[in-house]
């Protein structure tokens, strides 16, 4: 039943998207205002789309195994709240998350950029709709969620328990609106080439879509992040894995693009850069989206993925590209620009220019493997060694810049006093060195790092400081950036002082190491309801200050689908975080436990998120002045 | 005066750099290798019977006195490339290690070529 | 020169997305076919019943010599077994089991029930002789010959398949 409603409503969206496209055109060619007929096709459109995807999640809230999508991902024994979040939890589901984002964001851009011409607002509302169609035949004919099994299985196989994880129910939705929303920038900028909307205008029309993708992005990219730390038990919150990369490549492109949109509303520069960027971002998301969901960056394991849904991204993918390039050139004019050295023209393209070289680095050290394997049969793995030295010692000198370029006048620029950043620049040494003292380090780049870090942030705090003075402040973008400094700061900090120790140890049994010990005092077997656990309790003693913290790492065994897992157990403090797994070695009486000091973890956390606070806070700015 | 605090700057940080190159770092190397067994983890991550023996091969390798690269030199020849995170350079991966920094240069001088040219 | 760039441009687009359509039809499946051609390293391994060692020398004696990793925890093990048995019986082939990771009676409680088709038995307690051949999970085999010349390499159970193209090559 359910199922065939889902289909129905499926059905019903793509006449919907079909019959927009045809009114809109149709309307294109008359003149007037938009058509009321289509607000109310695209109201439509987004109530149906929403419905459909509550039937998905009712189909999971009384385990509705007729439904291959729901017998695969759940299971009734399941908490509630991890069988609604098991909708979004898998491909089929999240699809039709997507199709839900691309059709709202089309209905909102309609409705709220009535100042536009209207050829450009109907042109973008039918490229959208295409986007929706392309999506809506994937979902349906590769890969869709109502799609039935029989004979009807009387129980499903659950949810992999690592994914069972409240950061990871909100971590999906929240990295779609990102990088799906950036498909109305991507139309909307299709639809400024055709039909020639270049005024600075349009940057109006679209520079708060940008903004809310990227917001979501980076606090989708940060709950991953989080998620990561506490679930997958090794200590780290990033890896450079294809997966995480995938989730950067748009954010770098997003990141440039809000910020040339800044010099395009002012000053009407670099229209086509502007456009290339919007272009670029959506295509990175649906090239991330083919890389991770084709299955052709899995490595060992072969998983049951299904070589036509890579094919019918790919032919999307394909078709986008060419289809922007085939437009780009037939409009592109050649821009002549004179611009200052000193001027803040030229400071964000400089942010432009690195943001463009993180990205190249990224992007060629997640495809490369995949070309060499190609081209020469051999598999190579690009892992983090490989952007740590190609990318930090570039951010170094990217942390300099963004300290001085938010200073910078329009147009034409004086730098007034160049002997503050000299003490600027000794007060970020002298502190670094004061580290490096007290705490001892080692690592030349991350010296330098950090000094980078604090002359960014010392020199934002003194923008604060003069800029209160006059009343006259900034806030989203001094927010954003101090925090950016932190943010850098405090992973610099991390990475230095982080402690790592790995031992073999058996029921009663005490290790020693640097001021610290350690000791396995007891094992507890419990039964939980979809799960066994094996509980340790170790002390943890700190013997200068002769503190104890107790830590309970676990064991898991889940019974539906039948896994193991290790759930770290983590203290965390302002100043630090103890982490701690422990896991069992096979045909032994040895465990093995995992034993880690992480510096100012939380305030990693803080930063991503003040930085998000700076681009929330000008997106409000924004609407309200409009 | 700023070349004294220089010079003393660059003896502070060559020392302590100098001073880490000496011993070879255990679990460094063990973060670098992938544990080909596991999906995306590296062997420190790793607790798999393939991490557990990978360990015990380093630990060997590093009392016989390799260095660091001999060890990933071993174990790519043994596993092939796609155990070592960090890709070596060689002609394969020479545009891998190269075309980000050409990126780089070429965007500089694209930023260049729209600046004024006279000052 | 314009038209140039733009040409350049759609060249690497084609060839990227071409590739990742190359990509999509391959095996993804991960083998260490790296060490195929390559000389047997050096080893020196002790035999199960701690009597002697066996060395690069046991395998020079004959024509061909395939080594095999097993161990009585691992089921894929027990589904290759009657495959090494047929093995065990051809010609022109010495079968060395390398008993990796295991305790010795329940090896010897595996052998007794299912057979023993290992002409020599050595063991690897720690593991450390398995990376020397590049295993990574058990089962995996080892056809080399006399030359002391790695032919073949099968990781996983071996399969019919496996048996008939070892039979193609030592005849």
């Amino acid at each position: 039943m359910l199922s065939n409603l889902g289909n129905i409503l499926l059905f019903l969206n793509v006449i919907l998207s079909l019959s927009i496209i045809y009114t809109a055109n149709r309307n294109l060619k008359i003149s007037g205002g938009v058509d009321k007929n289509i607000f109310q096709l695209s109201l439509i459109q987004s109530t149906s789309i929403i419905i459909c995807f509550f039937v998905l999640i009712a189909a999971f809230i009384v385990s509705d195994f007729s439904l291959i999508t729901v017998y695969q991902n759940s299971h009734s024994l399941k908490p509630l709240f991890y069988k609604v979040a098991g909708t979004w939890g898998n491909h089929e589901g999240s699809l039709l998350l997507w199709a839900i984002i691309l059709s709202i964001f089309s209905f909102l851009f309609l409705i709220y950029n009535k100042d536009h011409p209207k050829k450009f607002r109907l042109l973008t509302l039918i490229i959208q709709n295409i986007l929706i169609l392309g999506f809506l035949f994937f979902i349906l004919f590769n890969s869709n969620p109502f799609s039935k099994i029989s004979p009807i299985p009387s129980e499903g196989l659950g949810l992999n328990p690592i994914l069972q994880d409240p950061a990871l129910a909100i971590h999906p939705p929240l990295l779609y609106v990102g990088f799906v929303g950036a498909s109305i920038y991507f139309s909307a900028a299709i639809a400024s080439l055709i039909t020639n909307y270049s005024e600075k205008s349009f940057s109006l029309s679209i520079k708060n879509w940008v903004l809310i993708s990227w917001c979501f992005q980076t606090l989708g990219i940060l709950v991953g992040s989080i998620w990561a730390y506490y679930e997958l038990g090794w200590g780290g919150f990033w890896f450079w894995d294809p997966v995480e990369n995938a989730s950067l490549l748009p954010w770098f492109a997003m990141t440039a693009l809000f910020h040339s949109l800044i010099v395009f509303e002012k000053r009407n520069l670099f229209y086509f850069w502007v456009i290339i960027l919007c272009l670029i971002t959506f295509t990175l998301s649906v090239t991330g989206t083919f890389l991770v969901r084709s299955g052709i960056l899995n490595s060992v394991h072969t998983f049951a993925s299904d070589p036509t849904r890579g094919i019918y991204i790919l032919i999307f993918l394909s078709l986008m590209i060419f289809g922007s390039i085939f437009l780009l050139f037939q409009k592109y004019k050649k821009q002549n620009y004179d611009l200052n050295r000193n001027s803040k023209e030229t400071f964000i393209l400089v942010n432009n220019w690195f943001m463009m070289f993180y990205l190249i680095t990224v992007l060629l050290g997640t495809i490369y493997p995949i070309f060499t394997d190609a081209l020469t049969d051999n598999k190579i793995s690009v892992g983090p060694p490989f952007y740590n030295t190609i990318i930090f010692p570039v951010v170094v000198i990217f942390l300099l810049f963004m300290a001085l370029g938010p200073k910078a006048k329009w147009i034409k620029n004086k730098f007034e006093n160049i002997r503050i950043y000299f003490f600027i620049l000794a007060g970020a040494i002298s502190l670094n060195l004061a580290i490096i003292f007290f705490f001892k380090s080692y690592s030349l780049l991350s010296n330098f790092i950090i000094i980078s870090a604090l002359f960014l942030i010392i020199s934002s705090l003194i923008d604060i400081a003069k800029a209160l003075k006059r009343n006259k402040l900034d806030y989203a973008r001094i927010i954003s950036h101090t925090s950016f400094g932190f943010l850098v700061l405090f992973i610099g900090l991390n990475d230095i002082f982080s402690l790592e120790k790995d031992y073999n140890i058996k029921l009663g049994e005490t290790k020693k190491f640097e001021n610290y010990s350690i000791q396995l005092q007891n094992l507890d077997l419990k039964n939980y309801k979809n799960y066994k656990a094996v509980i340790g309790k170790l002390e943890i003693k700190n013997i200068n200050s002769n503190q104890t913290n107790i830590l309970n790492p676990e064991i898991r065994i889940y019974n539906k689908p039948k896994t193991l897992t290790y759930e770290a157990a983590i203290k965390t403090s302002l100043i630090k975080d103890y982490y701690l797994t422990m896991s069992n070695i096979d045909r032994s009486d040895y465990y093995n436990i995992k034993f880690q000091k992480k510096p100012l973890m939380v305030w990693i956390w803080i930063s991503v998120i003040m930085i998000v606070v700076g681009g929330s806070i000008r997106l409000f700015n924004n609407a309200k002045n409009n | 005066m700023k070349l004294n605090l220089f010079l003393l700057l660059f003896i502070f940080f060559s020392k302590f750099s100098f001073a880490a190159e000496k011993t070879v770092d255990q679990n460094l190397i063990h973060k670098n290798l992938r544990c080909l067994v596991c999906q995306g983890q590296s062997i420190s991550d790793s607790n798999s019977d393939f991490a557990q023996t990978i360990k015990l091969v380093v630990k060997d390798l590093i009392d016989e006195g390799k260095t660091e690269d001999e060890i990933y030199e071993f174990m790519s020849d043994k596993y092939g490339d796609w155990i070592v995170f960090k890709p070596q350079f060689n002609t394969q991966n020479s545009l891998l290690w190269i075309l980000p920094y050409i990126a780089l240069i070429f965007g500089g001088f694209f930023i260049f070529s729209f600046l004024k040219k006279r000052q | 020169m314009q038209k140039i760039i733009k040409i350049i441009i759609l060249f690497i687009f084609l060839f990227v997305i071409g590739i990742f359509y190359i990509s999509l039809t391959r095996n993804t499946n991960y083998n260490t076919s790296s060490l195929i051609n390559k000389e047997t390293p050096e080893f020196k391994i002790i035999s199960f019943d701690d009597s002697n060692f066996y060395t690069r020398d046991d395998v020079k004696k004959n024509n061909y010599t395939l080594i095999n990793f097993w161990a009585s925890w691992c089921a894929p093990c027990k589904v290759e077994h009657p495959i090494l048995m047929k093995l065990s019986q051809t010609k022109n082939l010495v079968i060395l089991g390398i008993n990796f990771k295991d305790k010795e009676p329940q090896a010897k409680i595996f052998l007794s029930e299912l057979g023993n088709p290992y002409d020599l038995l050595a063991k690897d307690k720690n593991g450390k002789h398995s990376v020397k051949f590049g295993i990574y999970g058990i089962p995996e085999s080892i056809l080399i010959n006399k030359e002391l010349m790695i032919i073949q390499k099968f990781v996983g159970p071996l399969s019919v398949d496996d048996y008939n193209n070892i039979i193609k090559i030592i005849e």
